[in-house]
């Protein structure tokens, strides 16, 4: 296998174990809150890394966000991990960005990266979940893109994945450049080795503005967004049922006895 | 009144057996204009008579794309074939059922056509204007938001469940719709497939019941299958239970698994993470057996019982059986 140039797409998301919110704008709240490499895209990382391990190294990874400042929390956590370098975009304007203008502005970092073979994002940010960034570059970058994949392999031009649908497993196959997205289930994320986290702080970082990338500030952000957020509710608490402890078998019993006043048997 | 184009899912497609989510879509879509439904391949080349269902839940029209370079590739060429479609019709709105392939399509056709997306929602209603004003479930559920398309053509995935769908008889006129496809969208393809065993039980996230099961289970699922039968439920899973080899992936409930709102959800030997919440937290009822009365699930259920899921399954199983009689 010949060396590739590898690229993944990762998110500085708020931690999903911390209470997310909203702005009064509607867009999520972003500074308020811890933030984190999003969990679902250290699955990307880790098969960027495996990527390279199969060919001793000679791959190059390269992190790409894009991303408030603190978004190099992200970054640092992914060149840790292992990765060669980074590219961060930050730009004032980007701030509430819906995924269409997300996918423009990182097409337009990944072609001014230049040559790449693959790139890899993750199934979906926690927080914005949508899972749609991965086919929008694709769509925007005009190569294939093969999604959800849980398990990747890249043989010689070609990238196939294995694809864990709800009817069948499938295998997926397309020629590079590619985007590809992976799941959960491709496997467990490395922690970052005392010395990866050594070798990190000397790891290239660079920032790119949306003047470097050629993007007009309008296309992007809030305002320019497609899609518009009327109203944000949180959800009231459920209020508390009742529990019981089984003796003898009265939790069955009980347990029936609820189902039947709610009517479901 | 314009056209809203309805996709009919794939699930479909596969017998020409029209699912409750292409019912959904076309109910919905009658509250925001004409519905027209795109079907993807030959309508009678099924035994069944997938037009004629389209017609009873109101389809006035229906695309027939009867493509090979659509039907045998990934998601690419259904997008382009959609943006012809929309640039053809300039419909109100596009309703596309959420799901992994329908949010790519959705992706690809939003970009194609200059036109905002909304993902995943549970609701669609129409607006002061008309317009469709979508209803999502955010942040693991914790909060609901309400949006529209303010841009283009409203791109919209409809999550299962989200209608209950109603019959109105539309004309159903059946038109032969050509498309072009390029070759960059037929660059990925799937190369094998092996389908999954059928189970008999309701498709999970369109179940009115769920039972599934968790770590707790030690990976005997047996109770929680008899009980989920008894019921007619679907069966579920927990991603410790799916990481353990118990449950296939497709049975996962959670944030990276399957959102379900059934009417009831049952959970058992489940501790109840962040993230499986996020798959279920909007259920109308939700029940727990959990042998710690700290666990977190406790906080979410409308009935609990501290104890051995397998005995109190198995008990409640012979329970419900003895009740019906
Ligand atoms: C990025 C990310 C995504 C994730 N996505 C998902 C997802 O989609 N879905 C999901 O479910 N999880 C997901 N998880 C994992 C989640 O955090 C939890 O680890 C998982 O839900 C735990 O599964 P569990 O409740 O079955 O196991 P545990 O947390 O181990 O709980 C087992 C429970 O069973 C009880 N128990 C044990 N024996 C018995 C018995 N005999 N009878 C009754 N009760 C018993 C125990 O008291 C305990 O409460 C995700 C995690 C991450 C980081
Ligand atoms: N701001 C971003 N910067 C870099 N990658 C992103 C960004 N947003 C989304 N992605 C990538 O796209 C995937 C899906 O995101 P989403 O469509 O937002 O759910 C993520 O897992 C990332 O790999």
């Amino acid at each position: 296998m010949d060396a590739m140039d590898i690229v993944v797409c990762v998110k500085y998301v708020p931690d999903s174990t911390a209470d997310r919110r909203f702005e009064a704008d509607g867009t999520v709240d972003r500074a308020g809150v811890d933030g984190l490499l999003s969990e679902l895209d250290e699955y990307a990382v880790e098969q960027a890394l495996q990527l390279k391990e199969k060919d001793a190294g000679a791959s190059t990874v390269t992190v790409l966000t894009v991303g408030p400042e603190r978004a190099t929390d992200a970054i640092r956590k992914a060149l840790q991990m292992g990765a060669d370098k980074a590219v961060h975009v930050v730009d004032e304007a980007i701030a509430g960005s819906d995924a269409v203008a997300t996918s423009l502005v990182l097409a337009n970092a990944v072609e001014k990266l230049g040559a790449w073979d693959v790139l890899i994002c993750g199934m979906a940010s926690t927080d914005g979940s949508m899972g749609v960034v991965p086919v929008m570059v694709a769509e925007r970058l005009g190569v294939p893109a093969v999604t959800l994949g849980s398990e990747v392999e890249v043989d010689g031009s070609t990238v196939r994945i294995r694809r864990d649908g709800d009817v069948a497993t499938e295998t997926v196959e397309a020629t590079l450049p590619a985007v590809v997205s992976v799941t959960d289930q491709s496997g467990e994320a490395r922690y970052p080795s005392f010395k990866g986290i050594m070798a990190a702080k000397k790891k290239p970082l660079e920032t790119w503005s949306l003047a470097d990338l050629g993007v007009d500030a309008e296309l992007v952000g809030l305002s320019a967004a497609w899609t518009e957020v009327q109203q944000t509710e949180a959800r009231p608490p459920r209020t508390a049922g009742q529990v019981v402890a089984d003796e003898d078998g009265s939790g069955a019993a009980a347990l029936v006895e609820f189902l039947a006043s709610k009517k479901f048997i | 009144m314009s056209e809203v184009l309805v996709l009919v899912d794939s699930n479909s497609l596969a017998d020409g057996k029209i699912t409750k989510p292409t019912l959904e879509l076309l109910t919905i879509a009658r509250r925001l204009g004409e519905p027209s439904a795109v079907y993807i391949g030959d309508p009678s080349g099924s035994g069944e008579a997938p037009a004629e269902t389209l017609a009873a839940y109101g389809a006035q029209k229906i695309y027939v794309i009867d493509d090979t370079d659509v039907s045998d590739y990934l998601v690419a060429p259904k997008a382009e074939a959609l943006a012809q479609l929309v640039e053809k019709t300039s419909p109100a709105a596009v309703l596309i059922p959420s799901g992994g392939e329908g949010k790519e399509i959705a992706g690809r056709l939003a970009v194609k056509t200059g036109s905002g997306l909304i993902t995943d929602a549970v609701d669609v209603q129409p607006g002061p204007d008309g317009t469709a004003v979508t209803t999502q479930s955010v942040f693991a559920g914790g909060y609901t938001v309400q949006a529209r398309v303010t841009r283009g053509t409203p791109i919209i995935t409809v999550k299962p469940n989200s209608a209950t769908p109603e019959q109105a008889p539309g004309a159903g006129t059946l038109e032969d719709f050509p498309v072009t496809i390029s070759e960059a969208a037929k660059a990925a393809k799937v190369t094998a497939s092996e389908p999954r065993k059928a189970t008999g039980r309701p498709e999970l996230t369109e179940a009115a019941i769920v039972v599934s099961g968790g770590r707790g289970t030690g990976g005997d699922f047996s109770e929680v299958e008899a009980f989920a039968d008894v019921l007619g439920a679907a069966v579920g899973a927990s991603r410790a239970a799916v990481d353990s080899g118990w449950m296939p992936h497709a049975f996962q409930v959670g944030q990276t698994g399957k959102t379900v709102s059934p009417q009831l959800y049952v959970a058992g030997g489940i501790s109840g993470a962040i993230q499986h919440r996020a798959g279920m937290q909007t259920s109308k009822t939700i029940v727990a057996v959990n042998k710690d009365e700290d666990a977190p699930i406790f906080e979410l259920v409308d009935f609990g019982v501290v104890g051995d899921l397998h005995s109190v399954l198995r008990a409640a199983t012979e329970k419900v059986t003895e009740r019906k009689g």
